[in-house]
């Protein structure tokens, strides 16, 4: 069946909301922000009307920025891969569990998301601060003389991303599970294949486009952190997104903070890219829309 | 569309400089213009100014507590004007939302030292006050008074309202008062409290103690390199900087760090609470003050008519016993009670004389270079 030309207009029409928010809300912003790159900063800190290179020549040839940039990739790796860990176990339990309020269960994992990120993050402090619950009971137990210094390290910004991240990558794993043939694992039993190999063989292999999108997601909001490493890290763990902050609002030179969030911009694009080039987007849309 | 802009039009037409159609015109399109920009505007805060209303943005914690208790809302009782109090972490960052903001957004603030105020002065974002109507100036340190005036032509944008000192705060069950007294800045490099010292992640006050370990004027550092590979050793031994009041005090009374740099005011505070925690300023301290700097655009009227309700002496001196500042007020006009006399940083002569405040012309020349390398050394660098 051909489309007629009113059908062809139908779904422009239909989309145009959408096309119109996000070409003032990201297109026009994210091109500001382009062109700011390509101007030069002055001593006052206002952004001069010059166009220049120098701002990206400047923060390429720099290892620090290089440094920076591959300590925030790594913390958001190694917080991606605690969640994959974390999150497949708890995903396999709620797409098995044959309880009759399930979706409840679903319901409370976005319950997080109900109190603000940053007091989520600051609970941390509570939990492992020299004042804190463990080293309080670690100390009342009589097992450590002095309090343990679990804060303001690498693993408590890896530790928050984690509790930040978990419940995308739980979901994303989840609807893939729930939307698994049993059949096939059946088949594969009904052949002999004990339950760990059927797990192995045929379960993983196949919740894997869901473990993939919900680590794509994981990484990219973790890389993009800002709030994290400033509460929970220490002065070694510092990420682009904190040096973006201090570069536009303390050294008050918009034109670089411009460069690093176009550098970051595009190296999480690029990311996103890969992964739709070989694994597609669709099954995030599918995690999202629940 | 705003009053100036209209009464510049106004006038233009008056005199025959506009004809009555572009009048209507430019009056026309002034109105589409706020139609359209009004839901922005309704969040910029200005909307939501009016006459009847004054924006204050300051420190936070126990400072905006303070002024909020003891000065805002009796304010607000005996005159009807609401204050609207926001808050900030540190000057940079509030004054690029001032910069990127329509005037009027923001009207009053707690600036921090002479270097504040001038870069307000020189972004034209200042407005001078008409000291007639605000006759408690009178109670004002003269001497809190002259930089200000100096950069506005005899003139003040702001009113200074308290000062203190950046300091050493130290846990007095881990470091005694001789040992801090004899090792003084040097305690921020002691490797006897490696991963148990803190530091203000503020480029300022680090480079500032940057000068004083190695032994240089801060208000004239001649050997870059020495301060830096201070700065970089200090980092090596850290626990963690801080970015606020509220974390200082935080990882202090959580006995998290043991000795940091830290604001008088805050430190006090933690004294008055009961924590075991030490204040001692070494020598050619960080001395400043703060002002209650007034942006252009403002509600005048109200604004006088709060800087001199915040100065009367009994709010004054309940402000500074709540935010353990001492207040701008001069000790040899005013008579201050022991709450406030026994303040840290506390001048009993009133001519703040022996103190090193920061040279703003020097600093604010240094902000480009030093903020950026300061922070590289923060991240290891």
């Amino acid at each position: 069946m051909q489309a007629t030309p009113q059908g062809g207009i139908k779904p422009w029409l239909l989309l145009s909301p959408a096309l119109t928010a996000l070409f003032f809300l990201l297109i026009i912003p994210t091109a500001f922000v382009a062109v700011y790159s390509l101007w030069l900063s002055s001593a006052t800190g206002l952004a001069t009307r010059e166009w220049t290179l120098s701002n990206w020549t400047s923060m390429l040839a720099d290892p620090f920025y290089w440094a920076i940039l591959w300590q925030t990739l790594r913390i958001a790796l190694e917080g991606t891969i605690g969640c994959a860990l974390m999150g497949y176990p708890v995903a396999y339990f709620l797409a098995r569990c044959r309880l009759r309020n399930k979706s409840f269960l679903v319901l409370l994992l976005l319950l997080p998301f109900w109190i603000s990120y940053i007091i989520r993050t600051l609970s941390w402090i509570n939990i492992l601060g020299a004042n804190g619950l463990i080293n309080t009971l670690l100390e009342a137990l009589g097992a450590i003389d002095a309090p343990l210094q679990m804060l303001y390290n690498e693993v408590a910004v890896v530790l928050g991303l984690i509790h930040y991240l978990l419940p995308f990558m739980i979901l994303n794993i989840y609807v893939v599970l729930e939307g698994l043939d049993r059949n096939i694992e059946a088949s594969a039993a009904s052949l002999g294949a004990p339950p760990f190999r059927v797990f192995l063989e045929v379960t993983l292999p196949l919740s894997l486009p869901g473990l993939a999108a919900g680590g794509l997601l994981c990484f990219v909001l973790g890389a993009g952190t800002y709030v994290t490493p400033m509460i929970l890290g220490g002065p070694q763990n510092a990420m682009f997104a904190t040096l973006i902050y201090d570069t536009i609002i303390i050294q008050l030179n918009w034109p670089m903070g411009a460069a690093m969030s176009m550098l970051l911009l595009m190296l999480l694009g690029g990311i996103v890219m890969l992964y739709n080039r070989f694994l597609g987007l669709g099954q995030i849309y599918k995690s999202l829309a629940g | 569309m705003n009053d100036n802009r209209y009464q510049q039009w106004l006038d233009d037409y008056r005199n025959g400089r506009l004809s009555r159609r572009r009048f209507v015109q430019l009056l026309g399109l002034g109105g589409a213009a706020l139609g359209l920009a009004g839901p922005l505007a309704m969040h910029s805060g200005r909307a939501f100014a009016m006459v009847d209303q004054v924006r204050f943005d300051g420190w936070g914690g126990s400072v905006s507590e303070a002024l909020r208790e003891h000065a805002f809302d009796p304010y607000t009782q005996a005159t009807g004007v609401q204050v609207v109090d926001g808050t900030f972490a540190g000057v940079d960052e509030f004054f690029t939302r001032v910069r990127t903001s329509a005037p009027g957004t923001f009207n009053v603030f707690h600036s921090s030292g002479v270097f504040d105020y001038v870069r307000y002065v020189d972004a034209e974002l200042d407005v001078t006050l008409d000291e007639a109507k605000i006759p408690n100036l009178k109670f004002v340190l003269p001497r809190l008074m002259e930089p200000f005036r100096k950069l506005s032509n005899g003139g003040l944008s702001a009113v200074p309202y308290d000062y203190g000192t950046t300091g050493l705060a130290y846990n007095t069950e881990v470091i005694s008062e001789d040992e801090i007294r004899e090792k003084g800045a040097g305690i921020l490099l002691d490797e006897t409290y490696a991963g148990r010292l803190g530091g203000i992640s503020d480029w300022r006050t680090q480079c500032w103690y940057g000068a004083l370990m190695t032994g240089q004027d801060p208000n004239n550092v001649e050997d870059l390199d020495a301060m830096w590979n201070a700065l970089r050793e200090h980092r090596k031994l850290l626990r963690k900087y801080w970015s606020s009041g509220a974390e200082l005090m935080s990882l202090l009374s959580s006995g998290e760090i043991v000795a940091t740099q830290g604001w008088s005011g805050r430190i006090a505070t933690l004294q008055k609470e009961g924590f075991p925690i030490g204040y001692y300023d070494p020598p050619n301290t960080f001395a400043w003050q703060e002002a209650m700097f007034v942006l252009r655009g403002s509600p005048m009227q109200a604004v006088h008519e709060l800087l001199n309700f915040m100065l009367e002496p009994e709010v004054a001196i309940a402000v500074a016993e709540a935010q353990g500042y001492p207040p701008s007020l001069d000790p040899t006009q005013v008579d201050l009670p022991e709450s406030v006399t026994s303040l840290p940083a506390f001048d009993p002569n009133g001519d703040l004389a022996g103190r090193t405040f920061a040279d703003p012309r020097y600093w604010n020349g240094v902000q480009p270079e030093w903020s950026k390398m300061f922070s590289r050394i923060e991240r290891g660098f």
